[in-house]
């Protein structure tokens, strides 16, 4: 971030862009009539919530439009060239080599097939920028900028054999290939978890610094926007809702739609008084599990009291989904115990009676996979209730309905449609009514709000919430995303390659001393700071 | 010179049979309910012909008794008479009415076609669905032996039960519709290895359902696409090999009409230059023809492109 590139020229402008999307035969406006312009070297963030524009208008800056979708007026100007005229050759000749583009998910992006040197220097031979031998050593110089471990040899590799935060630098620095006047950034760091994040959020930072290119950084994340942009635009429902620098921005937003962006994280369940008595509802005791030889957790235990929110952070592959398994059943432990109630589970939910496997309801993280696609809302959330509670005609009826108002879902509309012909977080939603038409005592959330968007997910907790007391519910909150944690838990357990490294009462957690694991995660969370990944990598560096 | 008239000849037959298709999709609109007249809107006009000729098809096997000339077995004249105004296609070499036994082919060969078909798909689908549900030693077991019933050539295998077992309607039909079912097996069950592992299946799992209702309600309905697809080609196959085994001699046996064998009674007559006995084979070709058209359909509409 810079205040130089104030007076360099205009690379791309965008006047009234409007594009249209087609559903049922009909044209729908998506991006009504956007303006943007940016000048050589500078970062844009463009930021909203789903359904906002925000990738289509990424794509169209590029001269693109999905399938289904098509401009229906305004003009793109990339340096002169204007995009929405140039034919397909001509556009060719810019995508790649001058205009590149970062996706959200690196890993569905790189071809599985072939190593990663290879796919970086299919752009740069194409354009002819580079001969082959030429693009493969300017891969190893750009695997060193971006900080990726064995630069020299981590190109040799096929996708699946790096990590997730890894294939995202690899795919920044197959950008840069053709070292390109302007990159759009779509989402990239969405999918990983907070360390990860800051190493490919730093890296992609100086990238951009050193050659000077021009960005357009697309985020649902304020925090992490304001790390990288030197101007923010937002975005809602295809319209542009105000755009200002970074640091104005942050301090002073105009409208009430931004201000409300804000809101959202400044949410935090009061604190509530720790239970020093009674049973708990859910009590896991030295478990012990894995997979064949590979253990997963180890030596793993805590309680969870009715009422009582627990939320179990860490990073992937810290072993927080495991634990749920093993409660639930899918996992039989190898070692140690669950109690439920005070009694003993039986480790495999096989031999779990059915009452026992109504009080432990599951509320997934993926809505899409988690709702069959072929059934009706009316049967998602009918069976439970049908099954358990052997509730008939008229009266299941009545139920669905009942359990559709409590998740603030009209039923008229919604009884008869298919999870397809929701969004994301009343898809959600129907999770949650599912699991609560068993009328269970304890509730799995398995990271239930990661892939909503923030006023969406901030929906979904404060139901959450009040359906907790109501329903006297016990909650296991599984997340990575530690102020989803503050929002919504009274205790924490942190866990770290399948052990817990500290638990207890959540204002305990937030305050030192910490674990030093502890300590990176929360240093981790992005703040609404634009300084903030500066000061946190000098200060890292220092110690 | 000749070449232009055929040229023309198929220019005119498949305008024809666009504009049938056309008529048919028209009236359909107009007379269905609906919800399904908005679904044949958008089917292409290869469809809707296929859909036609599909239905003419099981209305001449209803109705074949009403719609024949003459008895199924009765020898009405002399033995091959050219086609007349009494035989519209003239008679076999038994001297039985060529179009009457066409007709009752189609009861037939369709008949039994479809009984194969329906029995292959449950006893296959329903194994390959509960191997991939169940796995482990299950999925080992019955994969194992598709895959050695698999090995040996469907034709040769068929050939050798058929003369084991000895030719009747109910081995012909039992004996095809093992060999096909390995093939359905092999299909649903690579189907549903995608949807087990989805967590709709682990949530149903979870909630205690059993095995009935996880393989009926949640994994059928989700793997039913590729599975009515490929029931419009396996019916072509089983049909087809029907009638190869007619034609071979160890199919339906005659008297009773069938397509295939009705080319091999017949067969002397194409040295005449008469197209006779090639009739029952554009039969067969026509429905093989007209059901790919309408799988094709379903299965664009499945894959959920749009043009």
């Amino acid at each position: 971030m810079g205040t130089q590139s104030k007076d360099n020229p205009v690379l791309l402008r965008i006047r009234d862009l409007r594009i249209e999307g087609s559903s049922e035969d009909q044209w729908t406006e998506i991006v009504r009539g956007v303006n943007l312009t940016l000048r050589k070297g500078e970062v844009l963030g463009l930021i909203g919530e789903s359904g906002a524009g925000k990738s289509t208008i990424g794509l169209a800056c590029m001269g693109f439009v999905r399938d289904g979708c098509r401009f229906s007026d305004g003009s793109i100007e990339f340096d002169g060239i204007d995009l929405r005229k140039a034919s397909r050759a001509e556009a060719r000749a810019l995508r790649g080599k001058r205009i590149a583009y970062v996706a959200q998910s690196a890993a569905a992006s790189f071809n599985p097939a072939h190593r990663l040197i290879d796919q970086y220097s299919e752009g740069p031979v194409f354009h002819g920028v580079m001969s082959r031998g030429e693009a493969e050593s300017d891969a190893v110089e750009l695997y060193r900028r971006m900080q990726l471990p064995n630069p020299n040899e981590i190109g040799f590799r096929y996708p699946h054999q790096v990590s997730g935060g890894q294939l995202q630098r690899a795919m920044t620095a197959m950008a840069m290939s053709c070292r390109p006047d302007l990159i759009i950034f779509d989402e990239p760091t969405t999918a990983l978890d907070v360390t990860t994040q800051i190493e490919v959020l730093s890296a992609i930072r100086d990238i951009i610094r050193q050659f000077g290119t021009a960005a357009i950084y697309i985020s649902h994340d304020l925090a992490v926007v304001a790390q990288m942009a030197d101007r923010i635009k937002v975005l809602l429902r295809g319209e542009e809702v105000e755009e200002a620098d970074t640091y104005a921005m942050l301090a002073q937003p105009r409208e009430d739609y931004t201000k409300s962006l804000w809101a959202v994280r400044s949410h935090a369940r009061p604190e509530q008084p720790p239970v020093t008595d009674g049973t708990p509802i859910v009590s896991v005791r030295n478990v012990t599990a894995g997979y064949g030889q590979t253990i997963i957790l180890q030596d793993v235990g805590f309680d969870i009291h009715p009422r009582r929110t627990v939320a179990v952070v860490g990073e992937s592959g810290s072993g927080k989904s495991t634990a749920a398994r093993v409660i639930t059943g899918l996992l039989p432990p190898s070692d140690g115990e669950v109690f439920f109630d005070g009694g003993l589970l039986p480790p495999d939910y096989r031999k779990r009676s059915r009452d026992q496997l109504r009080q432990i309801q599951m509320i997934y993280q993926m809505a899409d996979t988690a709702l069959n696609p072929k059934l009706r809302i009316r049967d998602l959330i009918g069976r439970p209730a049908q099954m358990y509670l052997g509730l008939k005609g008229r009266a299941l009826d009545d139920r669905v309905r009942a359990l559709l108002s409590l998740i603030e879902l009209e039923p008229e509309e919604y009884l008869d449609r298919l999870p397809s012909e929701l969004s994301g977080g009343q898809k959600q939603r129907i999770g949650i009514a599912r699991a609560l038409a068993a009328e269970p005592k304890f509730i799995i959330c398995d990271e239930v709000t990661s892939a909503l968007d923030q006023i969406v997910a901030e929906g979904i907790l404060q139901l959450l919430e009040r359906l907790q007391s109501e329903f006297d519910l016990g909650y296991m909150f599984i997340t990575h995303d530690l102020s989803t944690v503050r929002a919504i838990a009274d205790e924490v357990v942190v866990m770290k390659e399948g052990r817990v490294v500290e638990q207890g009462p959540k204002t305990e957690m937030f305050q030192p001393p910490h674990d030093p694991y502890t300590e990176l995660l929360l240093s981790s969370v992005a703040e609404m700071d634009p300084d903030w990944l500066t000061n946190l990598l000098a200060q890292r560096a220092a110690t | 010179m000749q070449f232009l008239i055929t040229t023309f000849w198929i220019v005119f037959f498949v305008a024809a049979a666009l504009c049938l298709g056309w008529l048919f999709r028209t009236m359909i609109i107009r007379l269905a309910p609906t919800n399904f007249a908005a679904s044949m809107r958008r089917a292409p006009l290869t469809a809707s012909f296929g859909m036609l000729v599909i239905l003419l098809y099981i209305f001449v096997a209803l109705f074949a008794p009403v719609l024949a000339p003459f008895g199924e077995r009765e020898i009405v004249g002399g033995e091959f008479l050219p086609w007349s105004s009494e035989h519209l296609l003239g008679t076999d070499n038994l001297g039985r009415d060529m179009l009457t036994r066409m007709i009752y082919g189609a009861r037939n060969t369709v008949g039994i076609a479809l009984a194969t078909t329906a029995l292959a798909f449950v006893v296959g689908a329903l194994l390959g669905l509960l191997a991939a549900t169940v796995g482990g030693w299950l999925d080992q077991v019955l994969g194992r032996t598709v895959d050695v019933l698999m090995a040996i050539p469907a034709l040769i295998f068929s050939l050798l039960l058929l003369t084991i077992f000895g030719t009747s309607v109910t081995t012909l039909i039992l004996v095809i519709a093992l060999i096909d079912s390995t093939r359905v097996f092999r299909l649903a069950r690579s189907v549903a290895i995608g949807i087990v592992v989805m967590d709709y299946i682990e949530a149903a799992k979870l909630r205690g359902e059993g095995l009935w209702y996880l393989i009926t309600r949640e994994i059928l309905p989700n793997a039913m696409a590729p599975l009515v697809a490929e029931f419009g080609l396996r019916f072509c196959f089983v049909f087809l090999a029907i009638s190869a085994l007619s034609f071979l001699g160890l199919g339906i046996q005659p008297p009773t009409a069938d397509w295939g064998s009705m080319v091999r009674e017949n067969a002397t007559l194409i040295t005449f230059g008469d197209i006779t006995p090639l009739l029952p084979a554009g039969a067969i070709a026509l429905l093989t023809v007209a059901v790919n058209f309408v799988v094709d359909w379903k299965l664009h509409e499945a894959s959920g492109l749009k043009e």
